[in-house]
């Protein structure tokens, strides 16, 4: 079932009730799930003293608006941004394993972040740079590897799970040569983490994130018509090759500029897109439910990381990649079988 | 004059030249039929008319103008293609499929107009995959996917429509309701160009045939014209009488023993 809504004179948006009906679902657990974790530090604070912390009074003023609002914002962002590469890739791979968690793009970009990070004094503009090279330099690598069968199928898969696995060797090696203390902060980052970010940490990468998405936008239908394979991509209209380039950066950038604030969260990008798709029952890999769906996880996540072992706050990596494991094992041998 | 063109066109694969300095013209407002053995060059000539192949040498003229001067939108709405085989996304229903169809006619976000929307419509009425309109495109038959593909390429609608080897994986019902379907669209006013391999049903249904052979077109004109025993092997290889055929009157190919 679908609704319209009229735009301009004569022209109408269809909207698919089903799919609105899970965002809006999607959005609103996200958001409870992020009140949760408001109230939620050294131990449970009552509701009513977190919302007089938001209006600027009591006590834990500062733990509400100062530690625990930025970690919470970066979750729902990050965890969007997540969605969103994985739905990226997935399309353009046409595999629901096609996310850039698996094919090794993120941990390049972990690569990149650890270079600058151990040989040169690293700042947030260049992190974030090398972040994103890295990402492209790995989905060169292994579109290259993958030549000839364009940028669809499993093959480009299990090449993108080699180059991850020898990225990740790479990302061990790095932070075992380095000194000390860069070597406990990389390896703890490794995991993928938001503990400890500040306002400061996420105001760029929030702002990047942003712009990518609203890029993102405006290529969602060519993205959606590419779907129907290369040859009726282009004979329907679809300037196919330069598609191709401006969704990798888009999807390179939205998962490195995560990468280099918070380190390889794995899993949300993999799973996201493909639980957005299903519970919207929509065709292809719908971007807004996988957005969604990437903010409720990674949220969701999140919170779990910071009770599992309370009073220890795990990296949120580690609640994902225990979720996730057992995700992509399922998910590999569908997709093998098939 | 007619719209679609080639001359001295040359297409291969790596150094390999599979088509060279072929001339043709598509005749406007007719049915033709691109015929000949495996491997011939006949896929590969259909796909360089619709950009999907690179041409090496020669040109592919859309209304006089080279067709890598006209910008990929505004050849969607001239020339329309279904491929061999296409790959739906998961989980597309038929009506989604089809809407698909109206991509070059949309701006930027996809608002609908009436025009998209009686496109659509008729497209699905045309293809006679309406009632299947809400049914997920994974559970119906072979025959009724691909016509719901037809309906798809019929919602682009452009005046010119070239389909490859559109009645493969289709039972012999179903290829000649599809034949039909296709005439009607030439009755219509629309051109058609399709690669076909069976030459009776080329016979029947097209207007104007192309026989090719080894990357070169042997003969063209109209079905009496083109299919004689002589014709035929010289393009097949393979001898054969022809004879009326017993419905139609058209050429009817017999292979001997």
């Amino acid at each position: 079932m679908s609704l319209t809504l009229p735009v301009a004179p004569g022209r109408r948006l269809r909207l698919d009730v089903r799919t609105a009906l899970v965002c809006l679902v999607l959005a609103l657990l996200s958001l409870a799930i992020g009140l949760v974790s408001l109230c939620w530090g050294s131990g449970w604070d009552p509701p009513g003293d977190v919302l007089a912390a938001l209006r600027g009074e009591g006590p834990i003023q500062i733990s509400v608006t100062q530690w625990r609002m930025p970690r919470i914002v970066a979750a729902l962002v990050f965890g969007v941004a997540l969605g969103l590469a994985g739905a990226i890739f997935q399309n353009l791979t046409r595999n629901p394993l096609g996310a850039p968690d698996i094919i090794g793009l993120d941990a390049g970009a972990y690569t990149g972040v650890l270079l600058v990070f151990t040989l040169t004094a690293a700042s947030e503009a260049t992190i974030m740079l090398a972040a994103l090279a890295g990402g492209l330099s790995a989905a060169l690598v292994v579109y290259l590897l993958s030549s000839g069968t364009g940028f669809s199928g499993l093959r480009l898969v299990v090449i993108g799970i080699g180059v991850q696995a020898i990225l990740t060797a790479v990302n061990s090696w790095i932070i075992l040569r380095a000194e000390l203390d860069v070597a406990i902060a990389a390896s703890v980052w490794q995991a993928g983490s938001l503990n400890g970010l500040d306002w400061v940490d996420i105001d760029t990468p929030v702002t990047v994130i942003a712009v990518l998405t609203v890029a993102l936008v405006l290529l969602a239908r060519p993205l959606h018509q590419a779907a129907l394979g290369d040859d009726l991509a282009i004979t329907s209209g679809v300037r196919l090759e330069r598609l191709r380039v401006l969704l990798v950066l888009l999807g390179v950038g939205l998962s490195a500029t995560v990468t280099a604030v918070a380190g390889p969260i794995v899993f949300i990008a993999l799973a996201a897109p493909q639980i957005g798709r299903r519970l919207a029952g929509a065709a292809g890999v719908p971007l807004l439910p996988a957005a969604l769906a990437g903010a409720l996880l990674l949220t969701g996540s999140d919170l779990l990381s910071q009770w599992i072992l309370a009073p220890t706050v795990m990296p949120v990596g580690v609640v994902t990649t225990g979720v996730g494991g057992l995700y992509l094992l399922w998910l590999l041998t569908k997709e093998i079988r098939r | 004059m007619n719209r679609l063109r080639a001359q001295g066109l040359g297409l291969g694969y790596g150094d390999r030249l599979v088509v060279e300095g072929l001339d043709l013209e598509v005749p406007t407002g007719a049915f033709t039929a691109i015929i000949g053995p495996n491997a011939c060059g006949k896929s590969t000539l259909l796909r360089s008319l619709v950009r999907l192949q690179p041409v090496r040498e020669g040109r592919v003229e859309l209304d006089g103008r080279r067709l890598a001067e006209w910008k990929g939108k505004e050849v969607a709405k001239e020339l329309g293609f279904l491929p061999q085989s296409s790959t739906a996304p998961e989980g597309i229903r038929v009506e989604g499929l089809v809407r698909r169809g109206r991509y070059a006619h949309q701006s930027v976000l996809g608002s609908w107009s009436p025009a998209d929307e009686v496109a659509v419509a008729e497209a699905m009425q045309a293809a006679g995959v309406a009632e299947l309109a809400h049914r997920l495109l994974s559970e119906l038959s072979g025959g009724q996917r691909q016509r719901v593909w037809i309906a798809m390429v019929l919602a682009q609608q452009t005046p010119i429509l070239l389909l490859d080897e559109p009645t493969t994986f289709l039972d012999i019902a179903h290829q000649y309701e599809l034949l039909r379907l296709l005439h009607g669209l030439v009755a219509a006013g629309r051109t058609v160009v399709a690669v076909l391999h069976d030459l009776n049903q080329a016979c029947r249904f097209a207007d104007h045939l192309v026989a090719m052979r080894e990357g070169c077109v042997i003969a063209r004109g109209t079905p009496v014209e083109v299919i004689t025993a002589e014709t035929v092997q010289r393009v097949f290889g393979m001898a054969a009488v022809v004879v009326p055929d017993p419905v139609t009157g058209t050429p009817m190919v017999v292979p001997e023993r």
